[in-house]
């Protein structure tokens, strides 16, 4: 399918944006044709939400040119790039919980007040794009996949030239991203074109028409990604071929290690998810995977499995056989289980402390870095260092603070200092959620590992490639309620994107009996 | 327009380079201050800043006066950094001048020699009593510790007076609210003098001894490790497993018993009985004191002599300079006014707000 020749409906030229100590975009060239689906590719921090926060109107270009239908423009902020005809949709929703659909769409929408016509005007676009909303819903009440049509019908209510989307299919599951690219497609085909941002390769290479790729700032490549195979591009977006992890051959599966055996908690936050009845087993030498969408009970659970929040009966959760459902977050990282958790920040480590006491943090009790109640700071450096060098943590030192270290590097800290406790059971929430390729390669490899010596290691993310890339079997968690595990060898896209959309083995589950529950 | 926007990152000069900069920002104002009172200003500030200096005994009344600054800020400082806030130092002071002082008035001659460390201990523990108070509230019921250990102190002060106005007052004292005499039960009440002719005694020692291990105890032990992650991020807390409820509870004991310590040393020591008004103010100065000291044990001996020498120089200055007796009261408030301008300059900048549009770079 070719595009029309012609100007470029946008055009990028030289744009270089400066932050105090980074260059985040350095001389980038783009352009996106008319009617095309453009991939804005990149790791994490390769300077791709710059870039768009430019053409966007957040920020403003230090350098270079932005031209618009072939002429140049200078975008002053989002009013007026949503009057050159820019819609965007962010990653992270800017939706008002307690408020409706369509309470939320006026406010997102220049200049209307009559509600009863945007009602109309929502209820039009929403079917004219396959996108099904109800405006009169509360948005709290909705799954993540409609609060994201909120977000794109109302950047389709300005009926935008260029629609700008910002890894929009991180938080969906297959199922809900196929109907979005449809709609991407019904977009591209009315003449629309669509800047899409994205990591995922094996989207964008049935997705887009063209690509523009970013490292470090700069743009490295401009390709055809239907041309392109997904290594190719791995190679280009990163810079070196990344290896796929690698399983130890002949590993063998032991005994059970981590055993929850009907597990059901009320969730204490208001909004939050209630466990129901959770059964799952991880024995020594396995990788066990829990996909789901975000917001369906993982928090819970890893808090439950993690001791910061308490079973009912001790024997809900066991520890090779031993019931530790009553003991705390430290008695059960002593009894052999350790963890990582989803923000690393505030949770995994502490911002505003050294390294060296953020490795004390977790492993003071299981690397013995205590002498009689006071810390061994010896010992605690030499613990970090190693968790430096092991785990190729880039920082000038151990005395730097946690928040000075990029979010992968960070990861790398956190998931370098459980694993070097040598646990029987290590449970990781999302190892490499917003880190880039190389880190994320760096993390499974010692997942792999470390499952390799004999520990149980549970995974829970919502990257389903990560999940099938290492895991050994893969259960799904959706509502609150566990599914049984399925081989991931043996487990299709669709099987998992139907559990995760809420179809399990009852099927008269009604999902608002549960919420209310 | 102006714009207030943080700073990417405080300097640890700057850190402690503002309580400097507060300080003398603090003696220009009180400078022009004086000259519209139509007061020498020079006299004035000689009499307030210099004069207490000038002599050993002036010394050794800024060490004594400071006593019981240091110790109270001591303990409320590690409360502080996990976010505890103990605002009632005053009420759990007065409760161990009272626990410290009753042993000294009933039980000193049975007790012979040991009746001096045994006040000391009743001191800690009726400070730790009052303090029990408000943790087991909070970590029970959810109650703000700050309301509770506040208005604590009040009724620590009607305690007070119920019992020297009452059962405690000296039968041989012409019906003056006040305790006998310790020293006139027990000669083992006496606090030994640190220097003589003097009033300072071995509590200031004690005291500095006190600072060391609070300082070992934030930075060297596991427990002073918890105290600060449970301040900095409570969910990094609960992921390594410490237990705030333990920390609150240990944080307001010990913060309570040290201000029951410093109760008992003054009615022990430069008081010599108890008396309805025991202290000044000392358990509220300590949190001025705690936080000029920027919650660090060296930081907050040398705002406690600070904060010691704005007491010594206030009186003296009413005796010298005939100035109102509010002049201490102005100074403080000066100090803590420009403790915080400085700090809010430290951690933001003011802008000029920029134009919407970037700038080129060259």
């Amino acid at each position: 399918m070719d595009r029309p020749t012609g100007p470029p409906l946008l055009e990028l030229r030289g744009i270089t944006k400066q932050f105090p100590g980074v260059l985040a975009n350095d001389r980038v060239d783009l352009k996106v044709m008319p009617g095309e689906i453009h991939a804005l590719l990149g790791e994490n921090g390769a300077g791709k939400s710059t870039l768009v926060k430019q053409i966007y109107g957040v920020l403003h270009p230090d350098a270079g040119e932005i031209r618009w239908n072939g002429q140049p423009v200078t975008i002053a902020d989002p009013h007026a790039a949503r009057a050159l005809g820019i819609g965007m949709v962010f990653q992270h929703f800017s939706l008002f919980e307690a408020m409706s659909v369509l309470e939320n769409v006026a406010l997102g929408v220049d200049g209307v007040h009559d509600l009863g016509a945007l009602a109309r005007r929502v209820r039009e676009v929403s079917e004219q794009y396959g996108l099904p909303l109800d405006p009169s819903r509360d948005v709290y009440s909705l799954s993540v996949g409609e609060r994201q049509r909120i977000e794109i019908v109302r950047a389709l209510l300005q009926d935008p030239k260029l629609l700008i989307m910002d890894e929009p299919t991180s938080v969906l599951t297959p199922q809900e991203v196929e109907r979005l690219f449809e709609t991407l497609r019904r977009l591209a085909a009315e003449g629309r074109s669509i800047l899409y941002i994205s990591h995922k390769l094996d989207e964008i290479r049935v997705l887009c028409h063209g690509a523009t790729i970013l490292r470090g700032g700069r743009q490295v490549a401009a390709c055809d990604p239907r041309q392109e195979t997904a290594r190719s591009m791995a190679a280009l977006m990163v810079g070196t071929q990344i290896k796929p992890p690698t399983k130890a051959a002949g590993a063998t599966v032991g005994a059970p290690r981590l055993t929850v055996d009907g597990l059901s908690l009320p969730s204490p936050r208001a909004h939050g998810i209630n466990l129901h009845d959770i059964r799952l087993e991880v024995c020594a030498g396995e990788v066990l995977g829990i996909a789901g969408v975000a917001g369906n009970g993982q928090a819970e659970l890893l808090a439950a499995l993690s001791g910061e929040m308490l079973a009912e009966r001790p024997e809900a959760v066991r520890l090779e056989g031993r019931p530790v459902g009553r003991l705390d977050a430290a008695a059960r990282r002593n009894a052999g289980l350790c963890f990582v958790p989803e923000e690393r920040n505030g949770h995994g480590a502490v911002p505003d402390m050294s390294l060296a006491e953020n490795a004390f943090l977790s492993g003071y009790r299981r690397r013995r870095l205590l002498a009689g109640g006071l810390i061994r700071t010896d010992r605690v450096a030499a613990f970090a260092r190693e968790i430096v060098e092991r785990f190729d943590v880039r920082t000038p030192g151990i005395a730097n603070l946690a928040r000075s270290l990029s979010g992968g590097n960070l990861q790398k800290f956190i998931v370098g200092r459980e694993v070097l406790q040598e646990p029987l059971v290590l449970v990781v929430a999302q190892p490499t959620w917003g880190v880039d390729a190389g880190a994320a390669a760096l993390i499974h490899q010692a997942l792999l590992d470390l499952a390799a010596r004999g520990a149980a290691v549970l995974v829970v993310s919502q990257d389903l490639d990560e999940l099938l890339a290492i895991t050994d079997r893969l259960a799904v968690i959706n509502a609150g309620r566990l599914s049984r595990a399925l081989r991931t060898a043996e487990a299709t896209i669709e099987q998992i994107g139907l559990l995760m959309g809420g179809l399990h083995d009852t099927p008269e589950h009604q999902p608002l009996e549960t919420a209310l529950a | 327009m102006l714009r207030v926007e943080p700073r990417r990152e405080a300097s640890p000069a700057l850190t402690w380079a503002t309580p400097v900069l507060a300080v003398v920002l603090t003696i220009v104002t009180g400078f022009f201050l004086f000259l519209l009172l139509g007061v020498d200003p020079l006299a004035a500030l000689y009499a307030m800043f210099v004069s207490p200096l000038a002599s050993v005994y002036g010394l050794s009344e800024l060490c004594l006066k400071a006593t019981p600054l240091i110790l109270c800020a001591t303990g409320l400082a590690i409360g502080f950094r996990a976010g505890v806030w103990n605002i009632g130092a005053e009420g759990q002071l007065i409760l161990g001048a009272i626990f410290g002082g009753g042993i000294g008035l009933f039980w000193s001659p049975a007790l012979g020699p040991l009746a001096l460390p045994v006040m000391c201990l009743f001191g800690v523990l009726g400070g730790m009593l009052w303090a029990a108070i408000p943790a087991f509230l909070k970590t029970r019921l959810g109650v703000n510790e700050i309301l509770t250990s506040l208005m604590l102190t009040y009724v620590a002060v009607l305690v007070l007076s119920t019992l020297v106005y009452g059962p405690w007052k000296d039968p041989q004292g012409y019906g003056f609210p006040q305790t006998q005499f310790f020293t006139d039960i027990s000669p083992w009440t006496e606090i030994p003098l640190l220097l003589p002719e003097t009033r300072l005694h071995w509590g200031f020692a004690l005291t500095l001894l006190i600072v060391a291990g609070a300082w070992l105890f934030v930075t060297r032990s596991l427990v002073g490790f918890q105290v600060r992650v449970i301040g900095l991020a409570p969910d990094a807390a609960a992921f390594a497993g410490f237990s705030r409820t333990r920390i609150i509870w240990l944080t307001m004991l010990l913060s309570g018993g040290l201000a029951g310590l410093a109760g008992l040393l003054e009615v022990a020591g430069p008081i010599g009985q108890i008396v309805p008004t025991i202290s000044p103010g000392y358990g509220f100065t300590a949190i001025i004191v705690a936080f000029l000291g920027r919650l660090h044990p060296l930081g907050l001996v040398a705002a406690g002599f600070l904060m010691a020498l704005s007491f010594i120089g206030g009186e003296n200055a009413q005796v010298e300079a005939s100035l109102p007796q509010a002049t201490t009261g102005v100074f403080q408030g000066l100090l803590l006014f420009w403790v915080l301008a400085c700090d809010f300059l430290a951690r933001y900048r003011i802008r000029l707000a920029q134009p919407a549009v970037g700038r080129a770079v060259p």
